[in-house]
């Protein structure tokens, strides 16, 4: 356990450095947040019909989406598809770690560091400009934090299995291609889920996607009742023991074809 | 150089990108079908909005997506064309821009001459099939003179998409930083004006109107063709020329690019 909690250190701390690419992207979502909502702003001022979310809980569902933005697994780890092609994976074949977890703890780095840069100055600037509202209540929010730690579980655990789908595909083509607008629209990323037609509404609540934000989002506005977290835990750690397995399949049956080559 | 040799060299470049992006069939096919699939997505979004609450200020669903699918062409065209410049920073990185600088064409035809990133098709015939769909729905009585807006306006919005990528690609002669700022005008641009102007706030709608002036390409002439009143005023004829605004935007840009290059400094690697 401690080498696996020294390697996340390490990762985190490397990927803290990327501060420019933050600012940048800390830029894009803060443009993208504030036309999202000024389009939700419209629709709410055109229809008189009851609609599932009040327009301060969508503007505060926005904020939060955008800030964690780069939680979501929109991405496979790019270095191991490096490792993957240059043979370095053998190296890792090599340490006392169990290559999954090994590779699972790199994904928990790089989901959170990121993730980091940007939420905080998001939090500041849309709390203090824009309308993010705090938490519904004390309760809501310890809700929303423990369900992030399960966002990240969750999440860490579908970019272990984009990054080990590089040990078959070689460049970016494929599912990875596809994965950030799946992501992003089945988590409410684009729209809030309680938005979609109701018919759909039972499928997009067993879809994993609905744990990477939606329902995070949601205790945090009040808007899904804290009544609910039993519930939500049950489908997170579902789903995470679900990608973890599939992960560890996928890694065993990976390395069985690995040749190295020597040199 | 005569406009005619110019435009066979160019043509002679794109021959060779499309044989080399044709060697890896499987790879462009599948790339193309999941550009198709993710810029979907995106009108999937609008589709949900528009259920729930039924119209946005008075507009129709057929009629945003008469402007989401002009715009969409339109940033096919130029994302397909400009891809030169879109990886320009990389080139003044590594220094090869140089060997551009001494061979004896336009800089501007040698990055257009790059590549033709043919994959863009996914996202063109993706805005096509929405194009197709608003103006078989909306009540438009399609006569010359509104197909031919309709064709003026999608250019004119590829040549305003240009400009702002030889801009971001001017940008890189004084900083080999990250310019992604530039994403939120193109990218951002492009999410914009998937709804009509006009639903935003005053500022950031003027921003559209005034400084990156994607207005003139999808939401003027989309009136016109539509027939609606303008909420802004604008007459008719305004409607009707307005895409030229693109094709002088892209103008302007390119004289940004020539003093540019006339203060570039190689980094000598």
């Amino acid at each position: 356990m401690r080498g696996y909690r020294a390697l996340v250190s390490a990762r985190f701390r490397a990927l803290l450095q990327y501060r420019s690419a933050a600012i940048a992207g800390f830029g894009t979502q803060l443009f993208w947040g504030l036309i999202r909502i000024m389009i939700f702003e419209a629709f709410f001022l055109s229809s008189t019909l009851s609609q599932p979310m009040a327009q301060e809980d969508v503007i505060t569902y926005i904020w939060l989406g955008q800030a964690f933005l780069v939680i979501l697994p929109w991405n496979p780890d790019r270095e191991l598809g490096q490792e993957i092609r240059s043979g370095g994976v053998s190296y890792e074949l090599l340490r006392p770690l169990d290559l999954y977890f090994n590779w699972y703890s790199r994904s928990i780095a790089l989901r959170t560091a990121p993730a980091m840069l940007r939420a905080i100055p998001m939090f500041i600037v849309a709390g203090l400009f824009f309308e993010l509202q705090a938490p519904e209540n004390f309760v809501a929010g310890l809700a929303f934090a423990a369900s992030m730690v399960g966002m990240v579980m969750l999440s860490a655990a579908i970019t272990s299995v984009l990054s080990i789908s590089m040990m078959w595909t070689v460049s970016g083509d494929g599912i990875t291609g596809l994965a950030p607008a799946v992501v992003a629209m089945f988590s409410g990323n684009i729209v809030p889920l309680p938005f979609f037609p109701d018919a759909l509404q039972t499928v997009l609540r067993i879809l994993p996607f609905s744990s990477l934000g939606d329902v995070q989002f949601r205790l945090y506005t009040g808007n899904l009742p804290v009544s609910e977290l039993p519930l939500v835990f049950f489908h997170i750690f579902g789903w995470t023991l679900f990608f973890i397995l599939l992960g560890r399949w996928m890694v065993a049956r990976g390395v069985k074809r690995v040749v190295v080559q020597g040199g | 150089m005569s406009i005619f040799n110019t435009l066979y060299v160019y043509y002679r470049f794109l021959e060779i990108s499309v044989r080399s992006q044709m060697q890896y069939r499987l790879s462009f096919v599948m790339l193309t079908f999941s550009h198709f699939l993710v810029t979907g997505i995106e009108f999937l979004g609008i589709w949900i909005l528009f259920e729930r609450f039924g119209s946005l200020k008075g507009w129709s669903l057929a009629e945003v997506a008469l402007m989401y699918g002009i715009v969409s062409i339109a940033f096919s065209i130029t994302d397909a064309v400009m891809r030169g410049f879109d990886m320009f920073g990389n080139m003044v990185k590594a220094g090869d821009f140089d060997r551009l600088l001494v061979r004896p064409r336009s800089t501007v035809l040698q990055l257009m001459g790059q590549e033709l990133t043919l994959r863009r098709i996914g996202r063109f015939a993706q805005g096509f099939a929405v194009l197709i769909w608003a103006a078989s729905t909306l009540n438009v009585d399609w006569s010359l003179a509104k197909i031919g807006l309709l064709l003026f306006a999608v250019f004119g919005g590829a040549a305003l998409f240009a400009g702002l990528i030889v801009l971001q690609a001017t940008l890189a002669f004084w900083s080999t930083e990250s310019l992604e700022i530039m994403n939120t005008v193109t990218y951002g641009g492009v999410e914009t004006t998937q709804y009509p102007v006009v639903v935003y706030r005053e500022w950031f709608r003027n921003i559209f109107i005034y400084v990156v002036p994607l207005a003139s390409a999808h939401y003027f002439p989309a009136v016109a063709i539509i027939g609606r009143t303008d909420a802004l005023g604008t007459s008719t004829l305004f409607q009707y020329l307005s895409p030229l605004i693109g094709f002088a935007f892209f103008i302007a840009c390119l004289q940004v690019w020539k003093f540019g290059v006339r203060h570039y400094m190689s980094t000598g690697s």
